[in-house]
């Protein structure tokens, strides 16, 4: 699988504090890479280097094969980014914007623009806005404008930061759509967000930022991947103590948690020993608590378990 | 990439607002004038106003006059300082370099469309003063004007009304150069052009100071009105050629400065 973003010991500085401090990414073609981390962990700084925005102190940036900024002109016609929030010319109409940031770089042939737009003011749900100005659209038309420049290239590499803010849970739905959408017909999506939930919905693959490093990069597959207990609901936990001594790992008010890979033979030992069970599951740590887990403890000692380097 | 920023330039409504509001002065004086006949005496008040009661086409001249001290300056930092400090502040400018517009290529794009606002402005206010003096006063088609002493055919006064407005524009090059700088300097569009305002209040200040007299010949001000000279009999050359060679130097070492700067910086707009 080619690798469509690499970073080798990325740093920046300013002054004293290093706001990115030595991260490898590693995003491969085809995946929806969810870059996750609280607000200033380095997030948006890591984004900004990668489009040769800001230049890092130390470490260096490839994209699509390429090495950033050098190759920008290059490199960077071939990716769509949404950075932050969207930004427009607001006494401008929504397609006067699009035409006119199509017009300021390479690779946007003028002959395909009126059509290229059309197909993107119709993918983003925009395509009867008219001649209004942007400075008359709601937040959430300005953010489907912003991923409409994104995508305006057939982009190969999309980067996009908090893509659904400022939506409503149906824009949001139509967003994760058109992503998910996009990444079955080829398009590589780096998606930064701190919004657990949306990551966990769209990405395959998850990197996890903590004050400036990457704590955690992996599969999201596997790190949600089952942890061999078995969760049983019951109205008496204690009896399960009883019926199962020494497996079980944990009680709560109305359930238990049962070392054991295979519910079906968990439920079989609960009704022979006649405890009422009125729900079973495989135990999966949420992305909330792998993340957690990650970013609490110390950077370097989290490196070793699942993160692949 | 040039002619995107053109076009951003003159679609802008700000800009012809601001190229409109700096012509409503010279109008009203002229209307001022014309109503009243009492023009300043020679010497006093604005170059060539005194003389526009006898010969109205010198009112482009007398139009350039009025604004050139302040108005025509504060306007020309207005839109060269929002060049790329009034993108970064509305964020456009991350957007514009992730396109690729490329540093170089965006700066020099925005150069461009400033020199040229200065030109259409420069152009527009003698253009209105052409209109205003043709209206309000009496125009002397053929024979001499009197100048301050010296004779001037109609057709010697066109050629050099035509120079003057090139010197003009030249002049106001240096301002926009300045603006640019402090443009790329800052992310907010007001303290780009209140910087170069500063630095222009600060010359015009200096110039009037006797212990300042050592640097007077460098200052960014020094030879603006030395277009006046162009209307003496013979051409004094001197202090425009001195003008033009200051301003040269000035846009050449304050656009060396913002293109070092603007292609090194850390984009966190």
């Amino acid at each position: 699988m080619t690798t469509v973003i690499a970073t080798r010991g990325l740093q920046k500085r300013y002054g004293q504090v290093r706001a990115v401090d030595g991260i490898d990414l590693d995003v491969r073609a085809g995946d929806v890479y969810g870059f996750l981390g609280a607000n200033g962990s380095g997030k948006t700084t890591t984004v900004r280097m990668l489009l040769g925005l800001v230049l890092p102190t130390a470490g260096e940036v490839e994209v699509l094969g390429q090495r950033m900024p050098r190759a920008g002109r290059k490199v960077l016609p071939r990716v769509g980014a949404l950075i932050e929030s969207p930004a427009h010319y607001g006494h401008l109409s929504g397609r006067a914007n699009l035409a006119l940031l199509d017009a300021a770089g390479p690779g946007g042939a003028r002959r395909t623009r009126r059509t290229r737009i059309e197909t993107v003011l119709e993918q983003v749900g925009l395509a009867g806005v008219g001649r209004r100005p942007v400075k008359a659209y709601s937040l959430g038309m300005r953010q489907r404008l912003g991923l409409a420049a994104a995508l305006l290239r057939r982009p190969e590499l999309l980067v996009l930061d908090e893509p659904t803010n400022g939506l409503d849970p149906q824009g949001i739905h139509e967003v994760r759509d058109l992503l998910l959408e996009l990444n079955r017909t080829g398009t590589t999506v780096f998606l930064s967000s701190h919004l657990l939930a949306e990551v966990e919905q769209l990405a395959t693959r998850v990197g996890v930022l903590d004050r400036g490093r990457l704590v955690l990069q992996d599969e999201l597959a596997r790190l949600t991947a089952p942890t061999g207990a078995t969760v049983v609901e019951t109205p008496d936990p204690q009896r399960v103590r009883a019926a199962l001594d020494g497996r079980v790992l944990a009680l709560g008010e109305t359930r238990a948690v049962v070392r054991g890979s295979d519910p079906a033979e968990v439920n079989a030992a609960l009704v022979a020993a006649g405890v009422p069970v009125t729900g079973l599951a495989l135990q999966r740590p949420s992305l909330e608590e792998v993340v957690l887990a990650a970013a609490s403890t110390s950077a370097d000692r989290v490196e070793a378990p699942g993160a692949r380097r | 990439m040039i002619a995107v920023e053109l076009r951003k330039l003159f679609r802008r409504p700000r800009t012809w607002v601001t190229i409109a509001l700096l012509n409503a002065l010279p109008v009203l004086v002229g209307v001022l004038i014309s109503l009243t006949d009492l023009a300043p005496r020679p010497g006093e008040g604005p170059a060539f106003l005194s003389a526009v009661l006898t010969n109205g086409t010198l009112y482009p001249l007398a139009a350039l006059a009025i604004v050139l001290p302040l108005f025509l300056p504060i306007a020309v930092a207005l839109i060269a300082g929002d060049a790329v400090a009034g993108e970064a502040q509305a964020g456009t400018l991350r957007y514009l370099l992730a396109r690729p517009a490329g540093r170089t290529r965006l700066l020099v794009a925005k150069l461009v469309s400033v020199f040229a606002f200065v030109f259409v402005t420069v152009i527009v206010v003698a253009a209105v003063g052409y209109l205003v003096g043709r209206l309000f006063f009496d125009v002397q088609p053929i024979g001499g004007t009197s100048l301050g002493g010296t004779t001037l055919t109609s057709a010697q006064i066109v050629q050099r009304t035509l120079l003057a407005i090139g010197y003009v524009s030249v002049s106001m090059l240096g301002v926009a150069a300045f603006a640019l700088f402090f443009s790329t300097l800052t992310d907010s569009p007001l303290v780009a052009m209140l910087g170069a305002l500063g630095v222009l209040v600060a010359s015009s200040l200096l110039f009037t100071l006797d212990a300042a007299s050592s640097i007077a010949p460098y200052l960014p001000t020094r030879y603006w009105l030395a277009f006046v000279d162009l209307f003496r009999e013979p051409i004094l050359w001197r202090d425009v050629v001195r003008g033009l060679g200051l301003q040269a130097v000035y846009v050449v070492v304050l656009l060396g400065a913002a293109w070092a700067n603007f292609t090194t910086k850390d984009v966190t707009s």
